[in-house]
């Protein structure tokens, strides 16, 4: 194996673990309120959508990730209204944004098929960007880059801040957080923000990074391992992004394996790969029975104070 | 003025029956508004979506043939959905269940008759029901969450689909196209003369009964109940709730394998990349529309199969696109979501003025 091959191969892996590193942060957080989003899928897609049109109507795409961050944070507030205010069943309603962001992210899109956005100039020189070895560590996008950067602040929030402290309390026990006098729809409004906009963020890597342009359902499920991710890990920042590496390299494993030499088994093998491993893994972690004792103990659970 | 929720004692039948059907006007309300406002014109686009193909009499076959699967699968969704068992991997049931049949299909070759599509039926739900074994044996043997698993699957099945008729199953006069062969006539539903409605629209209407019967009348279905309301109350009741989540889950799956059968042998014939086609995840609309309730599920997936018809009838007439029909039915699934509350709460409405009037009377 040659060093540009290596390299090349590491370069695609970061590509394909970014939107689900960010997505599956935004989750955790949104988790450790004590809310379960099943509508990841959806907050991506419009993302991916959002982050896109707007792009291409303002040829920046720093104001279009902003785009991307404000289309998720907006889907998952549908979720959160309904969720939060009217007490539904928190999967079935985040089901229902995901097959309306399915939906919705189609009909926004129909308008920009074909198109193409102005790509990121890269945050370093392109002496370094360029380089065929130092691009490894220089030469990706901006949002890579926040993602890496996102996952020891997302850490350090939860475990040092007053505002993570309060966060976890109301995951933990929705009942005492109450009485003691913080807000916990509040709460669970932020936290399900955050999520939609770190998931919309994650979703527009895909159409402006990845491709550049817009298809429809080109998440391609990628948020449901985002959310199973979370579970992977542990409710832990650090195994998360330990997870979505190791999601990032099966993603790969398809790649090169389609691309090039071991093809002694079908390619449609590979591409199920991802999806077969995370239930095996699933399956490890929850048998330890040690996941479950991480898990936000009203994660799911309707809050009703008595008053 | 201030509203309060007030729970009630028992769940209101009223709201039960009256907001489902709110619902789906609310949809049309707002989705008139909606395209007007992106510049479709929204009457037309409603009107074309929900009710055309019930006034267009040649339209009604079609709303039969895309009913069938939506119900059938919905049946068996909405058991789990009672128990609170969420199996939202239905589209690789389904998938595997065609599959399974068309596997049955190749071994006979040319042979049909009867038997042959008896058991190319009954492949398919079997097929389904072993892929729905995979998470219903890790979710009680391991605690996996049933959600995830399951819809991994459903990505693993398009994969299988994908290499079956791309590889082996390819049809060798299909010009390299990836797609089994058309199904011999011989292997194929029955279908009522001069029409495209096959038996399958039959068995769609039979089983909401069957299943109406079984849910309230025996014994697995107050089972099913009682899971559904705690887990810990199977224990108090002197069962194994594991069981019946395990069983839940295989229901739900052999009927999604039983409408991919049915699809492929009544409708289809044979099986192309396109056969995944999202009734697996529509027919998760179905079952809360149809308020988990067997009867529920027919009307409601009659309603969703007039959306699907519509939608593509409003394609070629307003030109929006076949994702609209997608919208609408997500709609309508957030709005039954949000009026849940009105079958468990009363809101009465408390009037915030002081209580200065009511002094002054004293006085």
């Amino acid at each position: 194996m040659s060093l540009e091959f290596i390299i090349a191969a590491i370069v695609t892996v970061v590509g394909l673990t970014t939107p689900i590193l960010l997505a599956g942060l935004g989750e955790l957080v949104v988790e450790k309120s004590g809310v379960l989003n099943l509508g990841v899928e959806g907050m991506m897609l419009v993302g991916a959508i959002s982050g896109f049109g707007v792009t291409v109507m303002t040829f920046n795409p720093w104001i279009g990730v902003l785009g991307a961050a404000a289309g998720g944070a907006a889907a998952s507030m549908l979720f959160a209204v309904l969720v939060l205010q009217l007490n539904s069943n928190q999967v079935a309603t985040g089901l229902a944004l995901t097959i309306f962001g399915t939906g919705l992210s189609s009909l926004l899109g129909l308008s920009f098929t074909g198109r193409i956005v102005a790509p990121f100039l890269s945050v370093f020189p392109d002496a370094l960007a360029k380089d065929p070895i130092w691009r490894v560590i220089f030469g990706y996008s901006p949002i890579v880059y926040f993602a890496l950067v996102m996952v020891p602040l997302t850490a350090w929030f939860l475990k040092s801040t007053r505002a993570g402290l309060i966060l976890r309390a109301v995951g933990e026990n929705d009942l005492s957080a109450h009485s003691i006098g913080y807000s916990v729809i509040k709460v669970r409004y932020a936290a399900i923000a955050f999520g939609g906009a770190m998931a919309g963020i994650g979703g527009c890597y895909f159409s402006m990074v990845i491709t550049p342009m817009w298809a429809e359902k080109m998440t391609a499920g990628r948020g449901w391992i985002a959310l199973a991710l979370v579970v992977f890990a542990g409710w832990r920042t650090g195994r998360l992004l330990a997870g979505a590496y190791f999601f990032g390299i099966l993603m790969a494993l398809e790649l090169y394996a389609k691309a090039s030499g071991f093809s002694f088994l079908p390619s449609q093998f590979w591409a199920a790969m991802p999806y077969a491993m995370t239930v095996v893994a699933l399956s490890f972690i929850s048998s330890r029975g040690t996941a479950g004792a991480n898990a936000p103990a009203c994660l799911g659970k309707p809050f009703l104070p008595s008053t | 003025m201030r509203l309060k929720l007030e729970k009630r004692r028992e769940p209101s039948l009223a709201m039960l029956v009256i907001t489902p059907i709110a619902s789906v006007i609310l949809t049309m309300v707002i989705g008139i508004v909606v395209f007007d406002l992106i510049g479709i014109k929204g009457f037309k686009a409603v009107v074309d979506i929900f009710l055309s193909p019930i006034l267009a009499s040649y339209k009604w076959q079609d709303v039969a043939l895309k009913a069938a699967p939506l119900v059938i699968i919905a049946l068996g969704l909405s058991v789990g959905n009672r128990a609170q068992v969420w199996n939202i991997g239905a589209e690789g049931q389904y998938v595997i269940g065609a599959l399974c049949a068309a596997g049955v299909g190749v071994g006979f070759g040319t042979t049909g008759g009867f038997f042959v599509v008896l058991l190319m039926v009954l492949a398919g739900i079997v097929g389904g029901g072993v892929w729905a074994t995979v998470p219903a044996w890790l979710r009680t043997r391991f605690n996996v969450n049933e959600i995830l698993s399951s819809l991994m699957l459903t990505y693993v099945a398009l994969q299988v689909l994908s290499y079956l008729v791309g590889g082996p199953w390819k049809d060798p006069n299909g010009r390299n196209f990836p797609a089994t062969a058309p199904l011999d006539p011989s292997q194929t539903l029955p279908v009522w003369h001069g029409s495209t409605v096959h038996l399958g629209v039959l068995i769609a209407l039979i089983l909401p009964f069957v299943f109406w019967v079984v849910m309230a009348r025996s014994e697995f279905g107050y089972q099913v109940r009682v899971v559904g309301s705690s887990p810990t109350a199977a224990r108090h009741g002197g069962f194994d709730g594991r069981s019946t989540i395990f069983a839940t889950l295989i229901i739900s799956g052999a009927m999604a394998g039983l409408a991919g059968a049915l699809e492929f042998t009544g409708v289809l014939h044979k099986i192309d990349l396109g056969f995944p086609s999202g009734y697996g995840f529509t027919a998760i609309i179905v079952a809360f529309l149809g308020r988990l309730n067997p009867i529920g599920c027919l009307i409601a997936g009659t309603v969703l199969a007039v959306t699907y018809v519509g939608g593509q009838m409003a394609q070629t007439s307003v030109h929006i696109p076949n994702s609209t029909a997608g919208i609408f039915q997500a709609m309508m699934l957030f709005f039954i979501l949000a009026s849940d509350i009105l079958v468990r709460y009363r809101i009465r409405v408390i009037p915030s003025a002081k209580p200065a009037p009511i002094a002054k009377a004293e006085v």
